[in-house]
This record gives structure tokens, C-alpha cells and sequence, in this order.
């Protein structure tokens, strides 16, 4: 195992994590907000990348695609909010449960009756294909990088504007104190479906940058959907910081955990069975991570009092 | 949550043509709604075009969706058992669901005729005087990519395979025929959609070429970051990566690449030619090799019924195994343990026009049969 490997394994884990940030962002956003349990953030990144295929496919342009699948996901966040969230503020988490869950079987066959059974076709534009060269010998995918220094950006414009910003300050007002804000004269509702707004947004934005090289299919987005639940329990729920240190933290724990527990158990098992036994290892690795933090700070790292 | 229950409902109702008193009825158990609902459809096409086209009206399907639950799969079976009262059950796409349904099934004295998995328990040990699988044992596929491995002088092969039993199949099939030295051997996540660090690992070995199993969207996701990521090692692969439902969203990442099937468009003989063109025309789209599974899952149903009826179930039986039906194969006959003996070929991905497709080039086993007959006793 050289170690050019190992940076390489390392930068894997950093998109993957910066990814995860973009869904878990909104969610997190949601939750500390509204309090609101929204399972139907997954199909809102499947609407993304849906919206993108769509677009790429008949104008051939990637930023427009982009462009579509942060105006589809949004519209759709606001349709969803107006109309069937926003009657959900004041039930219990099981009740919007329930009405979430809804949500995303009628997306999902919603799609499936839109676009059919068969994945889409959605590529990287030209100009981000193929590799590019690091210092130090290192090739690495030049849009895997291009996905690194997207999240970076988005999640820098997001601490802005949650530090620096009216919307910021009224966000954070939310999250500590939802009815004084609302007595202080500011349009609560209206400050809800735009923080739903914006979360469907960066789902719908990861969707579509990640549908670009993985599959875009139904059912897309409840993987994810997990993984960035996972996300916000490790960071503490809320916090924006949090997201982001859990989003790299699961991004890295799973990629390098994935690589480097079978090369550890192969130092005193049997090949297949250092293969066997550290897949599936593997697969636990971030939950056994969740459980650790959770051990250790029961309301994650970054969970308020 | 009442919506799959209602779309299978219409699915059935619009199927249900011509309920006759005598005659035969099947009940299918498909994967239609979900991540792998393209092969429960293109199974159903299939069979639903052959019945189509015999103009029988003693047949009568009933179609439900297995959603790709093995629970759901199993309420499914005693529903269709016990209160539609079927004769025949086909259509389960996945192995862990057929390992579910079929045991129970057949020993409920109904016949099961897969189109589609073919578990290695079901073709040794567990395997069922009821139980006719016209597709293929699930290693069959990924053996025929073993020995063409050998063919073409690959030495050095980097293997994965997802982490769950029909995986560890495809893997233990591959090296059951390839000679030369496996170079790297992963399985990863089932459902996983990001290899990245797999084809790193890929690149840092010192391999001379790829063999993959990774059905559906995972193949997808795996051939496009395998195309993007500079690695231009030869990938050989079963057919389940590339069948006609995938390819469209593969697009140029898959050009060239050599996999396996026991089926392909063009297989040269006027059964295939005249499926190829109906199924074509009435559904819009080209079939996948699970169309055509599903298409001579009906023609050999509907061959045993001309020389037996379902209540003789020994003469029926006879009639199944006799395989006297004309498949889109060509060729095709059951060994002792009710699968197929059949050529699995070698195609290459090209594009005809705007659609990529399939074509074959050589026959990578002939008359393959599988490795797990000598352990069945009926």
C-alpha cells in the first residue's frame, strides 16, 4: 500500500463527505428550525438529479442542468412545505413521520410515472472529465475535485450567510426561540418555507452533481437519506458546523474504513476471509462511529446544550 | 401507502383478460415498483407479449409486485396460493426473494418456473421435482466470463462483487473457470453507488483487467467513475451490467466492454427475430435479456399445457422438462436438476444509431449446464 494510495483514498472520503454536508445541511437547517423530521429530503435529491437529467438531456448543458435541479428541488420544497408540511409544525415526530414517509412514495412513483422504470443518462460536461494531475504524482478525477471545492464553497457561503446575514440572524433566531421571533413581528411562516426552500435547494444540488457519476434512478435518494440522518446525530442536531464536521467525519470513516479494514484483518486471517470479514466491518464502520460519539456527547459534537 | 397495493390492483385488473373456468392460471411475484423495478417489468413484458401472441384464452395471469421485499414476496405467494388458487408461480428477479417463496411454493405441490434467479441452494441440494428455472444458475453467467477471461490471455484479474450471497457466487463461478492469478479481490457494499475507492485500489494494483458483477444502478454508477477515473484497463463483466435498460444511462462508458449472456438481440433464428421485432413494436424499446427470459418462461408454460393438463401434475411435469417449446436461445434444454443446458456467449457493447446495444462475438461455453446438478436428487 503506498501512501499516494492512502491521499487518494483521503480525498474520496473528503467528496463524500462534502456531499453528505449538502444533504444534511438542509436537514439539519429543518430540524433545528422547525423541528421537523423530514424524510422527504431524499426524493427532493432525486428530484434534482431527475431535473438535471432532464435538462442536460435537451439542451446539453451542464450548468444549465444544475441551474434546473436547484430550481426544481426548490419549487418542489415550496410546494411541499405550503401545502402539506406546514400542517405538520405542531403534531407530534411520529405524525410527520408518517406524512413524510407519504411524501416520498408519491414522489417516488410519481417520477416512475414521469420518466419510467429505467435509469437516466446524466455525464460530467467535457471540461470536468478525465484526471488531473497533484503535486507529488498524484492523479485524482478532475470532477471528483470539482465536487470537493463546490461543497467547500456552498458550505463557506452558508456559514456567511447563518453568521452575517438578516436571514442568518432570523434562522438562528428560530432555532433558540420560535415564538418570540414570531411575536417580534417577523413572518414566521414565510421564514419556514424559505429555510425549506433553501434545504431542498442543496439536496436537488447533490443530486444532481452526484447523479452525474453514480445512477439516476428512483429510490436514489434513501441511501443517502440514512447516511445524512447519520450525519446530523454525529454533529448535533441544528448546528451547521456540526453537519459539516459529521459529513467529513462519515465520509472519511466509511471510504477509508472500507479500504484499509480488509488490509488489516488480511495481516492475520486468510485473504477471502480478511475480504469477508473486513467488508462487512466495514459496512458497520460509521454506525459504530455514531454510537461512539453519541457514548461520548449525547447530543453530538456540536448538539447545544 | 395504499398506492402500490392500488397500482398492482390495475396492473391485475388490466391483465386478468379472458377469466376462464378450466384452464391455467399463473400467478406472477415481480419486482415492478422500487430501485430494480426496469427487470420485474421487462420480465412481465415478455411474458405477457408471448401470451399475447399464442391467442389463448385458457391462460390467465395475475401480477403482483414484490416491491423487492422478501416478505412481501412470501404474503404474495399465499395470497396467490391460497385465495387466487394458482397453478403455476413465476417471476421473482431476486435470489434472497426466490429462496423465500419457492421452497414453500413447491412443496404446496404448485409448479414454480424461475425467469430469472437461479440460486445455487435451488440447483443442488434444495433443488424440487416443481421447480424449472429458465434463465440460468446464477453462476453460469459469471463462469462463461471466467473462461473468456482465459481466451483473451488475461493474467492478472481484479475482481469485486457486491457483498451478499449471489455476489459470492458470481466471484466463486468467475474463478471457477479463470486460470490465471486473481490480482485483487473486493466485495463491497450491496447498494453501494460510490466506487472511488475501489478503483483506486484498482489503479494501485497490477492488474491487467477488471471482472465486475454489480447489477443495475450499481453497475451504472461503477462504469461511469471507471470510465472518468483514467484507469483504461480491459473490464469483462455478466450481462447484468449491460443489459438494455442500463446502457442507455451507461452511455459512452460502456462502449466496447465484453460480457456474457445466454441471450442477445442478435442471436440468429426467426423465434428471436420475430421477438425481438414484437416486443419492439408494441412496448417502444429494445428487450433485455430478461424480457426474453420472461418471453420463453410463457412459450415453455404454454407448450407443456398443448400435451398435458396442470391436474395431471407427473404428465405435466413430463411435458415442462421436455422444454418442447422454440426459445428465443435457439437451442435450450433442462438438465437433471430442471435448469438449462444452454451456450452462454460473449457480446461486446456497441451503438446502432443513437441506441447502444449488444452484439455477439463468440460463444463462451457450450452446452454449459451448472455446477451443482450432481447434488440434486429428486
Amino acid at each position: 500500500m503506498s501512501w499516494i494510495l492512502l491521499v487518494e483514498q483521503t480525498l474520496n472520503g473528503l467528496q463524500f463527505g462534502v456531499m453528505l454536508f449538502l444533504m444534511a445541511a438542509g436537514l439539519t437547517l429543518i430540524f433545528g428550525v422547525m423541528g421537523l423530521i423530514n424524510l422527504v429530503h431524499g426524493s427532493l435529491y432525486m428530484i434534482g438529479a431527475f431535473a438535471a437529467a432532464a435538462v442536460a438531456a435537451a439542451t446539453g448543458s451542464f450548468l444549465l442542468a444544475l441551474i434546473a435541479s436547484l430550481a426544481a428541488a426548490a419549487a418542489a420544497g415550496v410546494v411541499v412545505e405550503t401545502t402539506v408540511i406546514r400542517r405538520l409544525y405542531d403534531r407530534d415526530h411520529l405524525d410527520q413521520v408518517l406524512a413524510t414517509f407519504a411524501l416520498i412514495l408519491i414522489f417516488s412513483e410519481g417520477t416512475r410515472w414521469v420518466f419510467g422504470s429505467f435509469p437516466l443518462f446524466l455525464d460530467p460536461p467535457d471540461y470536468l472529465s478525465g484526471s488531473v494531475s497533484l503535486p507529488f504524482g498524484i492523479e485524482y478525477s478532475r470532477y471528483r475535485l470539482s465536487l470537493i471545492v463546490v461543497g467547500l464553497a456552498v458550505a463557506a457561503g452558508l456559514f456567511w450567510m447563518i453568521a452575517k446575514t438578516r436571514i442568518g440572524i432570523r434562522i438562528r433566531a428560530g432555532e433558540n426561540d420560535r415564538e418570540m421571533i414570531g411575536a417580534l413581528g417577523i413572518d414566521i411562516s414565510s421564514l419556514y418555507t424559505l429555510v425549506f426552500a433553501l434545504g431542498a435547494a442543496l439536496a436537488g444540488l447533490a443530486g444532481a452533481l452526484i447523479g452525474a457519476i453514480q445512477s439516476v434512478q428512483v429510490g436514489m435518494g434513501e441511501p443517502v437519506l440514512i447516511l445524512a440522518f447519520v450525519v446530523i446525530v454525529i454533529g448535533g442536531i441544528g448546528s451547521i458546523k456540526g453537519a459539516l464536521i459529521g459529513a467529513i467525519l462519515v465520509g472519511l470513516t466509511d471510504t477509508l474504513g472500507g479500504f484499509l479494514l480488509p488490509k488489516l484483518f488480511a495481516l492475520f486471517l486468510s485473504p477471502s476471509a480478511a475480504t469477508s470479514v473486513g467488508s462487512s466491518l466495514a459496512s458497520m464502520s460509521i454506525y459504530i462511529l455514531m454510537a461512539g460519539v453519541l457514548l461520548v456527547r449525547p447530543k453530538g459534537l456540536f448538539g447545544g446544550v | 401507502m395504499s398506492l402500490k397495493p392500488l397500482l398492482a390492483a390495475i396492473c391485475t385488473a388490466a391483465l386478468a383478460t379472458g377469466a376462464q373456468a378450466e384452464g391455467l392460471k399463473v400467478g406472477m411475484i415481480t419486482t415492478l415498483s422500487g430501485g430494480g423495478a426496469g427487470l420485474g417489468i421487462d420480465v412481465r413484458d415478455g411474458f405477457v407479449l408471448a401470451v399475447e401472441q399464442s391467442g389463448r384464452d385458457d391462460i390467465e395471469v395475475v401480477v403482483e409486485d414484490d416491491q423487492r421485499k422478501p416478505d412481501i414476496a412470501v404474503q404474495l405467494a399465499d395470497k396467490l396460493i391460497q385465495s387466487e388458487k394458482v397453478d403455476v408461480l413465476t417471476g421473482i428477479i431476486w435470489s434472497n426473494l426466490a429462496m423465500a417463496v419457492v421452497p414453500g411454493a413447491v412443496a404446496q405441490g404448485k409448479f414454480y418456473l424461475s425467469p430469472n434467479a437461479g440460486p445455487s441452494p435451488l440447483a443442488g441440494r434444495g433443488c424440487h421435482q416443481n421447480y424449472f428455472n429458465v434463465a440460468w444458475q446464477n453462476d453460469n453467467l459469471h463462469e462463461a466470463a471466467g473462461a473468456h477471461a482465459n481466451s483473451t490471455g488475461y493474467e492478472k484479474t481484479f475482481i469485486l462483487a457486491p457483498n451478499y450471497p449471489a455476489g459470492k457466487d458470481a466471484l466463486a463461478g468467475f474463478k471457477r473457470f479463470y486460470e490465471g492469478d486473481v490480482a485483487g479481490e473486493i466485495y463491497t457494499k450491496l447498494g453501494q453507488t460510490d466506487y472511488a475507492s475501489e478503483i483506486a485500489q484498482i489503479r494501485a494494483s497490477d492488474a491487467d483487467s477488471v471482472f465486475f458483477f454489480l447489477p443495475g444502478g450499481m453497475g451504472i454508477s461503477f462504469l461511469k467513475q471507471y470510465a472518468d477515473s483514467g484507469v483504461d484497463l480491459p473490464v469483462v463483466g455478466p450481462a447484468f451490467s449491460f443489459d438494455q435498460g442500463i446502457l442507455q444511462a451507461v452511455g459512452d462508458a460502456a462502449l466496447g466492454v465484453h460480457n456474457t449472456s445466454q441471450w442477445s438481440k442478435d442471436i440468429d433464428n426467426p423465434t428471436n427475430a420475430a421477438f425481438v421485432e414484437s416486443f419492439q413494436a408494441k412496448y417502444g424499446r429494445l428487450p433485455s435479456l430478461y424480457a426474453s427470459q420472461g418471453f420463453d418462461t410463457a412459450n415453455l408454460l404454454m407448450s407443456a399445457m398443448d400435451s398435458a393438463d396442470v391436474t395431471d401434475q407427473d404428465a405435466f411435469r413430463e411435458a415442462l422438462k421436455a422444454a418442447n417449446f422454440s426459445s428465443t436461445r435457439g437451442d435450450f434444454e433442462f438438465g437433471p436438476n430442471h435448469h438449462p443446458i444452454q451456450d452462454i456467449y460473449v457480446r461486446e457493447v456497441i451503438k446502432e444509431g443513437d441506441v447502444y446495444t449488444n452484439r455477439i462475438i463468440s460463444v463462451g461455453l457450450e452446452d454449459r449446464g451448472d455446477a451443482y446438478a450432481a447434488e440434486c436428487q429428486m
